[in-house]
């Protein structure tokens, strides 16, 4: 490159050249590394774009500063190293990026994505630009807190193993008076849920304020506890302006005896870090609503996919995390769910590439986050969602629970019958891929609400191409 | 009422060949099976009393069968389940569990409400069998 006085000449000079670009950089282990799809404007050579995305998520500014001289510049420049193209995209590349530890302040998401996803998603010379994956170093990983309460200690708390949790969120949405609204939570969890949900939406409006809704979804929760001897929940959205009005909903629901409380990602990083912080000091476990999510990771070509952003809740320390349901209404590739999946329950996730994974990932004994599969599922997939989520997930059925043609009682135990008959036959080796409709039918022989919930439902899919998918496929060998 | 702790409590009964089944299978994955039971079924009441230790070298669900059959002989009318312990790094939990023996009747439980200012309420669940002493009740 010539001697320093050349490199530091004022004027612009391409990024590549001022130290964003290193072929032969070996990561250190305690690097960040990023993977970025990267679509450069026509013209724009991939190393250089990708060197300047390196650049303007670390040190650098469009043209030559001699301030750099004043500092180790080497070590605070990101350092793009490999730059590959996307398999079948033409124009997109796969680049990867390592930035130094120090370059991050300790234990804050804003800080770190104040860098990662910061100016550079608007920089010119690209035409868009997606956060793909993330390795977070285990010595960075150290200084987070992780879920509050997390999937083991969670299931100990509810005293139930061995299946997924099933949940409902109140329905309609918007517009129930609290006394109403109760009435669905204590037939729900009495007819054989876990826990039932407010809506991402429901915070204080006019037609119920929060303390109304809190007072009355307790009563409920408490009086099917005592009707079935199971521990209940409702997640009481604490979701407000401000994070004040925030502890003082979350504090009320700690008075009343509520076990969970839920957060909506809306409200921003650093007041989901308070949140989660406040939920390990209170013994409570804290549940996401992903809302707003769909706008920035559900485009293959520019954004951040949502596996990073469940990388950055399960440090932030959330228990719960909405992450995709496969069959029901709500966009999910299967192997890019199972990815997520992965990074929620893992203690280390394996690199692969099928499931859009580009990294290995040591959780360094963060706490695991309980996904949640939620939006247009029903009975009649139980088989389904088992074998595609696994054990450790909370499915959700609010319409397939409150539009039981029998009541919501009636669709709460035709949820919990398919549940228990179909993790049964799994345990007892049956192929549920293959034989769940039949174990279902058989089960609708004893169980009406079954037999309703089937009939009305058993048809219902929702088949439509996903957006987000992997760019990998496995190599087909000889066999 | 039926009280529905435990992995499978919305089915029938289930018989002992279905019990075993379910013992295998946590065998097969490495999981320690216990015994345990109480006539407290509060559902906070998380410590039932074991039965024995948990059967960490069994291999043979027969064994575990047999544990499950004493401990019904020994205590019929109360609740008994079936727990199986994952010690998995990152598990070290319960993984599966699963009532096998219940009362003929099960009373259920009171739900008291302690009205404390305001619309507030403080609620305790108290199990109506509990309100004999140990070893009285579901006689």
């Amino acid at each position: 490159m010539g001697s320093q006085a050349e490199r530091y000449k004022s004027g612009v000079m391409p990024y590549a050249q001022m130290g964003y670009w290193d072929a032969d950089y070996v990561p250190k282990d305690t690097d960040v590394i990023c993977l970025f799809r990267i679509t450069p404007q026509d013209g724009v050579d991939p190393i250089e774009a990708a060197a300047a995305v390196a650049g303007e998520s670390s040190t650098a500014t469009w043209t030559v500063v001699w301030t750099d001289r004043l500092t180790a510049c080497e070590n605070y420049r990101a350092k793009a190293f490999r730059v590959d193209p996307v398999p079948g995209q033409q124009g997109q590349f796969f680049s990867h990026i390592a930035y130094d530890l120090d370059l991050f302040e300790d234990g804050s998401i804003a800080n770190l994505t104040a860098s990662i996803i910061g100016n550079v998603f608007g920089f010119k010379p690209l035409k868009a630009l997606r956060l793909e994956d993330m390795r977070i170093p285990v010595a960075y990983l150290k200084t987070f807190q992780g879920p509050a309460t997390g999937i083991v200690v969670e299931r100990e708390r509810l005293d139930k193993f061995g299946r997924p949790l099933l949940g409902a969120t109140t329905k309609p949405k918007l517009g129930l008076s609290s006394k109403n609204y109760g009435r669905v939570v204590y037939e729900a969890l009495k007819g054989g849920l876990d826990f039932v949900k407010d809506d991402e939406n429901i915070n204080s409006q006019s037609f119920m304020h929060w303390r109304d809704r809190f007072l009355y979804c307790m009563e409920a929760v408490n009086k099917a506890s005592a009707a079935t001897g199971e521990v209940k929940g409702h997640y009481l959205n604490v979701t407000a302006a401000t994070m004040e009005d925030m502890y003082e909903r979350a504090d009320f629901a700690k008075d009343l005896g509520s076990n969970i409380v839920m957060i909506d990602l809306v409200i921003g990083y650093t007041a989901i870090q308070s949140m989660a912080k406040w939920a390990r000091r209170n013994d409570m476990i804290l549940h996401l609503h992903r809302a707003g999510h769909g706008t920035y990771t559900r485009q293959k070509t520019h954004g951040v996919s949502f596996r990073v952003i469940a990388k950055w809740m399960r440090m932030a320390g959330v228990d719960h995390i909405h992450a995709g349901t496969v069959v029901g209404k709500l966009e999910g590739d299967p192997n890019v769910i199972k990815g997520i999946y992965n990074v929620c329950r893992e203690s280390f996730t394996k690199q692969n590439l099928e499931q859009g994974v580009f990294f290995d990932q040591d959780w360094a004994g963060l706490r695991k986050m309980m996904p949640v599969a939620s939006g247009g599922i029903h009975a009649g997939q139980m088989h389904q969602l088992i074998t595609y989520l696994g054990e450790d997930v909370v499915l959700q059925f609010g319409g397939g629970t409150i539009g039981h043609p029998q009541g919501i009682q009636a669709g709460a135990t035709a949820n919990r019958v398919a549940l228990e008959v179909m993790i049964k036959a799994r345990n007892e080796g049956r192929d549920i891929w293959n034989e769940g409709p039949e174990i279902l039918a058989q089960a609708a022989r004893w169980c009406s609400p079954l037999r309703a919930a089937l009939d009305t439902w058993r048809d219902v899919t929702f088949n439509y191409t996903s957006t987000d998918t992997a760019d990998f496929v496995p190599t087909a060998t000889a066999s | 009422m039926k009280i529905t702790q435990g992995t499978f409590s919305f089915l029938p009964e289930l018989t002992d060949t279905e019990i075993k089944a379910q013992i295998s299978y946590a065998l097969a994955q490495g999981w320690a099976i216990g015994v345990e039971y109480t006539d407290d079924p509060h559902p906070r009441n998380f410590y039932w009393e074991m039965w024995a230790n948990p059967m960490f070298d069994l291999k043979d669900p027969a064994g575990a069968m047999m544990e499950v059959t004493g401990c019904r002989k020994a205590h019929p009318r109360v609740y008994i389940r079936v727990n199986a312990f994952d010690a998995t790094h990152g598990f070290e939990t319960t993984r599966l569990s699963f009532i096998v023996n219940r009362p003929a009747r099960e009373p259920g439980f009171n739900l008291k409400r302690h009205e404390i200012g305001g619309r507030q309420i403080q609620y305790t669940i108290e199990s109506y069998a509990t309100e004999k002493p140990e070893g009285e009740r579901y006689e």
